[in-house]
């Protein structure tokens, strides 16, 4: 960005919010939102540019996304290296960079105006200090984008990356935005990404991150949603990549008839390190929130699942569920599983489970007796296991991509182990 | 609908889960000869010390400990902050006439006799108990066992005489299945401790009719530190229940239990624990059992009274194929907060833990369940279920469930459960379409909510159960 055209109040945000992160304390033991955490991760130091040669037209090449899409933006470390759109009259999907100065307006009335209340507020003032670009999305009163809106974010080198998306939904409009993250080179990267979506009322906003890092970086991802009047979102991540891998996930729901769908589905093996934490908020009554995580676990891997639904007092009438779902395939990783509730309203329907196991023998027998290898029967199990979280998107092409990114995982896994 | 709304069912729904604390609400003037005065310092505990002729491991012990207390910081970075509200320099530690415990209830004070009369304890020892203990304050009043048990080697003194008499038992087991710094409040007890129970089972003998202690305060601003210990031998059974009650003082009084089992190879041990404290008492206690190989622990908790409850039993599963089991229903009322839960340590291949909670917060009352379960490295065959129910009757009630569940390795199996609800709307139209009131077909919904854990409970303890709920309940549906 060019410091003379940056919009006063974008400058003054950055600098109070480089002010709180130097001020806020480190998370330590004893932090519930970081029980179980791995907090070495938290180290992040200044980090150097790629020794790699990087070449854009190679990262545009290998920038895949489902069949059909409305508009595609290929990023390298916050740098538009490609961009194409065929979007509806009055849609806005644009780099950040550029939208916090033709939209500054609208930009100021959306940026980051949640509590983070998940244990990493220092690492959103980081994020919040240093962001230099990302997307924003936003589709006015009764537009539908029809397609995805797909958004890719390489990264190289060892210093931090800090891509923001922002997706704003009129009302009864309809939108479907993929963000794509991967590594470049084979450097032991950091990104910490945030994403802000609100819903605007009767509105569809989906969003699906795709994460697929090297195994040398880290990643502190943070979703903040928000559900007005008969709104629908879904919010879904998928985790293969990285060495660690921090999800924070709130939904708050602010309307009647809102409803959040939080899906995720995360394939860790070797050392890796997944830490999801979620918050269902429900401020208003007759709203639903429904969460579901799957977790295949391989080789010396960790995952950590904290949940909470929290219901406001006053807001009856509200339907929450939360589920998640470890399958353990090796003797040496591990899950941590903290499904919470908190309610403080009557006439509510609130459940939460979950449930750790491996594959059961009958059924490998099952599969066996009908001419499938172990090797594949397992994999065709933990295959199914991902796929109810998948299909909860009700997109099928969509689906079909995911799926096609969980197989390249297992393949991997495969061939490794 | 919201509840709040028809206030006549309110009323109704009040009374109808209202408990009859009146019973224990009563109090007789102090005549203590053993009075450690407010507040706590060395001093204190070496007054302890000196009144109750500790050994000298013994007063290290507590000294130990009341470091350990010092040193360690109130847990409010995850419990609620109505800890802070715990002045521990107005307590009063240690309180006694300095009378041994009585074999016969003939030779009881006749006021602390009157207290456990009122409160039924003589009357049910003559109908079903095997053994009793009646601690007022400090110290036991009262502490019988029937006598060809006593032949056969069973133990059932208080906590002083089984350090003192048995140490070869007590010692190399006291403190170790809860080791001093566990947390602040097992510190605290461990420092100032008196009373409680220490119970031996010989090998092999099963006890047919359970063990009974009954807790009484009756000092205003005291605390109450009983230290229980029990000691199932292989292939033993014993069940042990306890009761307590405490005057409605104007201000806070503090309970903070520690108990321990041990239950050896084969060895089952059933705890069983109505708590109806009133409302003003604290109740942090730490509760603590390990099963070795095949052997099994339950306990069986009921959660009434008290301000607030921060109650966590636990069982290490040490020895292969062992058992855990908590079984806990809590009632919170206005002004109540039931923070319980339990605590699933599998230590060892083929062990199986169930939790079943169930909950019920009325009024502005909060209950909340935590809950932990490790499945370590290198084990199999480890299976734990956990199940908590929560019902809120009123808009204001609120529920909490935080568990935490880590397993390590692909051969084990875990499931937790947890709901919320309300009692519905067609259940109580259904009852009202066949005559029965709203507020009468709330205490029968409510009822029908705990019933199957209720059943849990050991037919004798129903006595003192039903009284408490079933017959509060069902009596006003007349």
């Amino acid at each position: 960005m060019i410091l003379s055209t940056i919009p006063t109040w974008f400058a003054a945000r950055q600098f109070s919010a480089r002010e709180r992160y130097e001020s806020l304390p480190m998370p330590k033991r004893g932090d519930e939102m970081w029980r179980f955490s791995n907090l070495k991760q938290l180290a992040f130091d200044e980090g150097t540019a790629s020794s790699a040669t990087i070449d854009p037209l190679d990262l545009l090449a290998r920038s895949a996304g489902p069949e059909k899409s409305a508009a595609k933006l290929v990023f390298h470390r916050d740098e538009l290296i490609h961009s194409e759109a065929n979007l509806p009259a009055g849609v806005i999907c644009m780099p950040l960079a550029q939208a916090i100065i033709e939209h500054s307006g609208l930009i100021e009335a959306h940026f980051m105006k949640q509590e983070t209340r998940l244990g990493s507020a220092k690492y959103a003032a980081l994020h919040e200090a240093s962001v230099r670009n990302g997307v924003f999305v936003f589709v006015p009163d009764g537009i539908e984008v029809e397609g995805t809106i797909e958004v890719h974010h390489w990264n190289s080198g060892t210093a931090g990356l800090f891509p923001h998306t922002l997706i704003v939904t009129g009302r009864h409009a309809k939108v479907c935005v993929v963000d794509h993250f991967a590594s470049a080179d084979e450097e032991a990267g950091v990104v910490i990404a945030l994403n802000d979506l609100a819903a605007g009322e009767g509105s569809k906003l989906d969003y699906i991150a795709l994460q697929e890092l090297n195994e040398l970086s880290r990643m502190i991802q943070i979703n903040q949603t928000k559900v007005a009047r008969d709104a629908s979102t879904i919010g879904f991540t998928l985790n293969t990549g990285a060495a660690w891998a921090r999800n924070e996930s709130l939904s708050r729901l602010e309307g009647p008839g809102g409803r959040s769908d939080m899906l995720s589905v995360s394939l860790p093996d070797h050392q890796q390190e997944y830490d999801q934490r979620t918050f269902q908020h429900h401020v208003a009554p007759g709203a639903t929130s429904d969460l579901l995580f799957k977790n295949v676990l391989y080789g010396h891997s960790r995952t950590i699942f904290s949940g909470l639904i929290f219901v406001d007092e006053g807001a009856h009438h509200t339907d929450a569920y939360q589920t998640c779902r470890n399958l353990l395939k090796t003797d040496t990783c591990e899950a941590n599983s903290m499904p919470g509730l908190e309610i403080n309203a009557d006439q509510v329907k609130c459940s939460h489970g979950s449930t750790t196991s491996q594959i059961s023998d009958d059924e490998i027998f099952y599969l066996r007796a009908r001419g499938i290898d172990p090797a594949n029967a397992r994999r065709l199990i933990a295959r199914g296991f991902c796929i109810e979280a998948i299909q909860r998107l009700n997109h099928p092409e969509l689906e079909s991509f995911i799926i096609d990114r969980l197989e390249r995982k297992f393949s991997r896994i495969a061939v490794t182990s | 609908m919201s509840y709040d709304t028809l206030e006549a069912l309110d009323h109704d729904t009040r009374e109808a889960i209202d408990i009859d604390r009146t019973r224990g609400d009563f109090t007789f003037p102090e005549r203590n000869k053993f009075d450690a005065g407010r507040g706590l310092t060395s001093a204190t505990v070496d007054y302890i010390s000196n009144v109750k002729n500790d050994p000298d491991w013994v007063r290290a012990f507590r000294h130990k400990a009341l470091q350990v207390f010092l040193e360690k910081p109130m847990p409010t970075n995850w419990a609620t902050k109505d800890l802070e509200n715990i002045d521990f320099d107005v307590i009063r530690y240690y309180l006694s006439d300095g009378e041994k415990p009585k074999r016969s209830w003939d030779e009881v004070p006749a006021d602390v006799l009157e207290t456990f009369e009122r409160l039924g304890i003589p009357q049910q020892e003559r109908a079903f108990l095997a053994g009793v203990e009646a601690q007022f304050d400090s110290e036991a009043a009262y502490s019988n066992v029937k006598e060809e048990l006593s032949k056969q080697g069973v133990i059932f003194v208080n906590s002083a005489e089984g350090l003192k008499e048995h140490e070869e038992i007590f010692r190399p087991w006291f403190g170790k299945v809860i080791p001093t710094g566990d947390n602040k409040f097992s510190a605290l007890n461990s420092a100032v401790f008196s009373g409680g129970s220490f119970i031996y089972i010989p090998k092999g003998l099963k006890l047919k009719q359970p063990l009974q202690a009954y807790f009484r305060i009756n000092s205003e601003n005291f605390g109450q530190f009983e230290r229980t210990l029990i000691i199932a031998d292989e292939g033993s059974e014993v069940m042990y229940m306890e009761g307590c009650t405490a005057p409605k003082f104007e201000t806070a009084t503090l309970h903070s239990a520690v108990v321990e089992l041990v239950a050896l190879k084969g060895a089952k041990i059933q705890y069983v624990t109505v708590q109806n404290w009133s409302s003003n008492v604290f109740n942090l206690v730490t509760k603590r059992g390990i099963a070795m190989e095949d052997a099994e622990v339950r306990w069986i908790d009921c959660n009434i009274g008290s301000r607030l409850t921060m109650k966590y039993p636990g069982v290490i599963m040490k020895g292969r194929r062992a058992r855990g089991e908590v079984i806990s229903i809590a009632l919170a009322n206005n002004g109540q907060h039931q923070d319980t839960g339990a605590k699933m340590i599998h230590a060892a291949d083929d062990t199986t833990s169930n939790v079943v909670s169930k909950s019920i917060s009325v009024g502005e009352g909060r209950s909340t369940y935590r809950g932990q379960v490790l499945i370590p490295k290198h084990l199999k065959g480890c299976k734990n279920n956990t199940e908590c129910d929560a019902l809120l009757i009123n808009s204001k009630s609120r529920t909490d469930t935080y568990p935490a569940i880590t397993v390590k390795g692909n051969r084990h199996a875990t499931q937790h459960e947890a709901s919320v609800s309300q009692v519905s709307e067609e259940m109580l139209f259904y009852m009202q379409q066949r005559g029965i009131d709203e507020g009468h077909a709330m205490s029968l919904a409510v009822n029908g909510f705990i019933n199957d854990l209720v059943r849990e409970f050991p037919m004798e303890y129903s006595v003192e159960l039903k009284r408490l709920i079933d017959l509060e309940m069902e009596g006003s549906v007349g």
